[in-house]
Formats: structure tokens, C-alpha cells, sequence
């Protein structure tokens, strides 16, 4: 378990290396930050003199190398425009960002598993046909149009959900106010997290379904049968805890993919999150905070995938987390 | 009355092209503590035999005619909850491949345990005391620890011992074993075939063996029955059929075993193979492959003709014993 974890921090050692090299290189072809930071008004003169106190005439290895030498510090540079260290900025915005992949998640788990297991063991139902094909539309309609659609619909059209913003909060602790404690809160929640759920429901159900039947047709599932255990333990315990396991990995990769989604969603639903303010930064050329974005989400990846991996070997007791297969 | 009487068992597969059927007229019976065992080549139609005994042909598949009657129920007509109490408990079966049997992420005593407490009214601490007991008897080495591992912790053979102790579980009365020792080493075969043969015995379990080995067979079984292309073409007792095989399949499936052949020479073997089922040439189905086929085997589909204890489904043998009673009434 110890060696798994400190295996697991070197390769996200070298993970966040290579995430923060490129990040760190395209924001030359962002833009010119300094067209951004000051007003027509300044010379060119004060101009190269801001560029050089920004070290940015320094040669790129000398830049990455400064930036590097802070990051590993916790410092990711400062925000042009808010004029605060950009981690702290996404970190504020990171509350939101999380309580909309939570609800989001939600969504997912407590759907995608009984109707995929549904559409698995009784495929020639009218439901399972309807479920089946509204996950084709869905996964086919991208993000920011579902979201427009549910806006107009639900929130414009039939007045049952508000339609952006997060509604009344709550303090928790530091920064982190939660919409998960009022009714506000939460009817803010609803639309937002439909959409984002909106290409991995389908993407879920339709996984969980093809796995779901494969394990149906194994020798285990059939010996099983054969004992005269009843359908219920067979479906939701022989077969679904196989099903899961593919599942689970790929739920683990997918999560992370979720808060890249966020961006198109936030941005729609006006959602104060990191993913809104991503967008806002790359239209500021706010380099400085694009990077340390990408870092954030790049770190959100390896922790999500670390947990699932752990969660991966309490369900499937032929991995062990030392490393070492055992026979 | 016999324990279990399958009379004109016939199953067919539904298939998109049309119905095929893979089972014909399929008529035998096993008393209690009796052993019997179904050879043929593979796709001959034996462990389709030995599911829709206890109805558990995987769609399409589906018993279409005859009956399965086992204590005097017929088991084709069972309800799906009547027919789980049967499942496991009174019929139980072996599957082929020990790798693949055990569900890899449940324990050997959660998949022991399972199985006695969906037949019985008993806690965990009672059906772990008879899951060891069961464990013990299957001879698998350090019973007790075996309860709390998982598959993958254990060989090939103990997985199959497990199983045969999974099967044991609630002493049931016939025991499906589909080709039990086809996945695993050939010391292991045997051993697990002399264990199999030593609680049938002991525990006057009828058995079903399910296997293309003659040797098998011939060791462990009283009745046997051949199967080819979905139907019986022979059965009798396993001693006759071994010894004195009255229908030229059978006598193939004899001489091919490699203890005929002679050392160095090629060995012997049916030529052609195994027709499938959607194409199951008219008249006796073996005759395209039959060294003495006759004009009549192309059209007529032979009925079975008693031959001391054996009953043989070919022409030949019917002209055979034909000839003999004529020649013995001449006398």
C-alpha cells in the first residue's frame, strides 16, 4: 500500500512535469499579455521595461526554470488581472467547479447503474429500447447545446429551475461556500448538473449494459444458475460487481474528463466556477493563470485516478496494491 | 420407477436464419446412485443434453418437446422458482472449465455459503461448518483455510474439488458433471475422476458424465450413451458398448483411441467430421462418414435395434441380428 502510494507520487512527479512544460510553452502563442495589462496609452518603452520585469525577453529554459522553482513552492505565478497569485484565484473558483461535478457524478451513479443493469438483462423491453436510444442522442448532442436546451425549456419556457448562477450559499470552512444546504442552492444545482451529466449518462448506461451482458453470458454467471441462487443475488452481486470493474476504471478517467466539461457548462450557466473563469482568462491573455489552470486540472486528474485505482483494488481482489500479482 | 426418465427430449435454437434443432428424441433413464455417461464429438449435442436437463440452455435455446421426469415431476414444466429448488439442490452440476466457474471476486465460502442458504433456513456460522465439512471430504488440501481465498488463489485442480464440494453441498441426488477433467492436467484428470467415482459411491450419488474420453467412461460409468449429430445412435451398458460396440460410429470413436493404434503408425480416425446442425444430411446422419454405408442409410433414418444389452441405431446392425434370428429359426 506505502509503495503503491509512493510509486503513484512519482509518477505524478513526472505526470505534472510534463503538464506544466507544455502548458507553460504555449502561452507564448497566446497572445501578447502586455496588450492586456496596460492601455494604449503606455510607450514602447515602458512597455519592453514592463516585459523585462516580467522576465519575459528571458530565454524560455530560464522562464520554465523560474516558474518551475516557484511552482514546486505552491507559487504559479500571478495573475495579470486580478493581480493575486493565480493559484489562490482557481482555488476560490474551485468549490463551485467541485459541487457541479459532484451533483453532476451523482447523476451518473444513480442512474447510469440501474438502467444500464435494466437494459442488460431485459434488452428486448420497450424501455430498455427507449433507454438505448436516448442515450445515442445523448451522447451525440454536445454539452452546450443540451445546456442551451434545458435553459430554454426548463428554466425560460416552464419557470421550474433557475437558470444560472449558484443561488443561495452557504459558508462551510475557508472559502468554500456550498449550495448543497439550500433549497436555492440546490434548484441552482439541477440544470447545470443534467448538463454536464448529459454526454456521460449515455456514455455510462451504454458501457454498463455491454459489460453487464458479457458477464451474463460467462460460466461463473451460468454456474451459478446451476447452484439455484436467486436472480436477485446473481444479477446485482455475481454480475454487477464483475461489470463494475471495467467500469470503475474508466468512470476514473472520466470524472477527470467531467472537469474539462465544466468549461461549456459554467459558461452557459453562468457558474462561477474555474471552468468560467478559464474562458475569462484565455479571452484576458491572463497567461500566468491559463497555466496554473491546466496544472489544477492536471493534478485533479492524478488524484481522481489515484482513488480509483485504490477503489479498483478493494473490488477486485485478484489486484494487489503492492505491485505484485499475486498467483 | 427410475429416479430420472427423460423421455423424447427435443430442443431446438432459434435462430435468425430459422429454427435448428439441436436435439432429437433423446430417451434414457438413471436410477438412483447409478452412473452414466454421454460420448460424442464435440457438437454432437451432450452438454445441450445435460443443461436442458435442469432448463438451463442459454437463449435462443429451448426444450421444444418430451419430458424430463425426475421424481416423478416433469422438470420441463416447472415453474422458474420450482425449478431453483431443484438447481443445486437436488440436481446440482460440474462445469467443464474450473478457471472459469468460481466468480473471481466473491470468496470460496461466500460462493459455498450462498448456495446452502438459498436452499435452507440456516445462518453463516452453520453453512460454513457444512461448507468445511464438504471441503474436507473433496480431500482438498488445508480445508479451513480455503474458505476465505479467492480463486485466483488457488490451482486448477483444487478450484475443481471446490466445485465438486460446491455440488456436494446439499446431497443431492444426480450430479451433471460436463466434462469435469477436459480443462486440466492429465494427473490431475485423474484424480479428480477417481474422487468424482469414490463419492458417487460412498454417497450413492446418481452421476452424468458428460465426455468425449471412452477411457473415462469406461472407467467410472455402468450406462453409457453415444451421441452423434443430436441423436442417441448407441446406448447400453458401458461394458458392452466398450467391448463389443455395435454401430460403425462407435466402433470409430474405439479405434481411434490412441492405446489401438500401433506404436510409430498414424493414428486411426473417422474420416470427415461432424455435420452441422442446420445441414444434417437426410437418412442416418452418420452415413456420409460410415465405411459400410448402404443405399438405404442415404434415406431411411434407422430405429434402434436390440443387441444384448446395447440398443444400436443402424441399418447394418438391424440387417445383422435380422440375419442371425432367420439363420438361428432355419436351425
Amino acid at each position: 500500500m506505502l509503495a503503491f502510494l509512493i510509486r503513484r507520487l512519482v509518477q505524478a512527479f513526472v505526470v505534472m512535469f510534463v503538464i506544466s512544460l507544455i502548458s507553460f510553452s504555449i502561452q507564448d502563442n497566446l497572445g501578447d499579455p502586455l496588450r492586456e495589462l496596460v492601455g494604449q496609452s503606455v510607450s514602447e518603452a515602458e512597455r519592453q521595461a514592463l516585459r523585462d520585469e516580467l522576465g519575459l525577453n528571458d530565454p524560455f529554459l530560464t522562464q520554465y526554470w523560474r516558474f518551475a522553482k516557484n511552482a514546486v513552492q505552491g507559487d504559479l505565478g500571478t495573475s495579470y488581472f486580478f493581480k493575486e497569485p493565480a493559484l489562490d484565484v482557481i482555488l476560490k473558483k474551485l468549490p463551485a467547479t467541485l459541487e457541479l461535478v459532484f451533483g453532476a457524478t451523482l447523476i451518473i451513479v444513480f442512474l447510469s447503474v440501474p438502467l444500464g443493469v435494466y437494459a442488460a438483462i431485459k434488452p428486448n423491453t420497450l424501455l430498455a429500447k427507449a433507454v438505448m436510444g436516448f442515450s445515442i442522442v445523448g451522447i451525440s448532442i454536445p454539452v452546450f447545446l443540451t445546456a442551451i436546451m434545458l435553459v430554454y425549456v426548463f428554466a425560460i419556457e416552464l419557470g421550474w429551475a433557475p437558470s444560472y448562477g449558484r443561488g443561495e450559499l452557504v459558508h462551510v470552512m475557508g472559502y468554500w461556500e456550498s449550495g448543497f444546504f439550500t433549497a436555492d442552492g440546490l434548484a441552482h444545482l439541477i440544470l447545470p448538473s443534467i448538463a454536464l451529466s448529459s454526454i456521460m449518462l449515455p456514455l455510462f448506461i451504454r458501457l454498463i449494459r455491454a459489460e453487464m451482458m458479457e458477464v451474463l453470458q460467462s460460466e461463473y454467471v451460468k454456474f451459478a444458475w446451476a447452484k439455484g441462487i436467486s436472480p436477485k443475488r446473481i444479477y446485482f452481486l455475481h454480475a454487477l460487481k464483475n461489470t463494475m470493474l471495467p467500469v470503475i476504471t474508466v468512470g476514473g478517467v472520466q470524472i477527470g474528463t467531467m472537469v474539462a466539461y465544466t468549461i461549456l457548462t459554467e459558461t452557459v450557466f453562468q457558474w462561477p466556477g474555474m471552468g468560467f473563469l478559464f474562458l475569462e482568462a484565455v479571452n484576458r491573455v491572463d497567461t500566468p493563470l491559463i497555466v496554473a489552470y491546466l496544472i489544477v486540472v492536471g493534478a485533479i486528474f492524478v488524484v481522481t485516478n489515484t482513488i480509483v485505482d485504490l477503489i479498483y483494488g478493494l473490488v477486485n481482489p485478484t489486484v494487489k496494491l503492492t505491485g505484485k500479482q499475486s498467483h | 420407477m427410475a429416479l430420472l426418465e427423460v423421455k423424447n427430449l427435443e430442443v431446438k435454437f432459434g435462430l435468425r436464419t430459422g429454427e435448428v434443432t439441436a436435439l432429437r428424441d433423446i430417451s434414457f433413464t438413471l436410477d438412483r446412485g447409478q452412473r452414466l455417461g454421454i460420448v460424442g464429438e464435440s457438437g454432437a449435442g451432450k452438454s445441450v443434453a445435460a443443461f436442458s436437463i435442469l432448463n438451463l440452455i442459454s437463449r435462443p435455446g429451448y426444450i421444444s418437446g418430451g419430458e424430463i421426469l425426475f421424481d416423478g415431476k416433469d422438470l420441463a414444466k416447472l415453474s422458474t422458482k420450482e425449478m431453483r429448488y431443484i438447481r443445486g439442490n437436488r440436481i446440482s452440476m460440474i462445469f467443464q472449465d474450473p478457471m472459469m466457474t468460481l466468480n473471481p471476486v466473491l470468496t470460496v465460502g461466500d460462493q459455498m455459503v450462498e448456495c446452502l442458504q438459498a436452499h435452507t433456513k440456516i445462518n453463516r456460522e452453520e453453512a460454513r461448518r457444512i461448507s468445511l465439512e464438504k471441503l474436507k471430504l473433496v480431500q482438498i488440501p488445508s480445508p479451513e483455510k480455503r474458505l476465505d481465498q479467492y480463486p485466483h488463489e488457488l490451482s486448477g485442480g483444487m478450484k475443481q474439488r471446490i466445485i465438486i464440494a460446491i455440488a456436494l453441498l446439499l446431497n443431492p441426488d444426480i450430479i451433471i458433471a460436463d466434462e469435469p477433467t477436459t480443462a486440466l492436467d492429465v494427473t490431475i484428470q485423474a484424480e479428480i475422476m477417481d474422487l468424482l467415482l469414490e463419492l458417487c459411491t460412498s454417497q450413492n450419488l446418481g452421476l452424468i458424465l458428460i465426455t468425449h474420453d471412452l477411457g473415462v467412461v469406461s472407467q467410472v460409468t455402468e450406462q453409457a450413451i453415444v451421441m452423434y449429430a443430436g441423436r442417441i445412435i448407441e446406448q447400453g451398458p458401458t461394458k458392452e458398448i466398450i467391448n463389443d460396440a455395435q454401430h460403425p460410429y462407435t466402433q470409430g470413436l474405439i479405434n481411434a483411441l490412441p492405446q489401438q493404434g500401433i506404436p510409430g503408425e498414424r493414428l486411426n480416425q473417422i474420416r470427415g467430421s461432424m455435420p452441422p446442425l442446420h445441414r444434417i444430411p437426410q437418412g442416418c446422419a452418420f452415413h456420409p462418414r460410415c465405411d459400410y454405408a448402404d443405399a438405404i442409410c442415404e434415406k431411411e433414418l434407422p430405429g434402434f435395434t436390440q443387441s444384448g444389452g446395447c440398443q444400436a441405431a443402424c441399418h447394418l446392425v438391424a440387417g445383422r441380428i435380422a440375419l442371425k434370428a432367420k439363420a438361428e429359426e432355419t436351425h
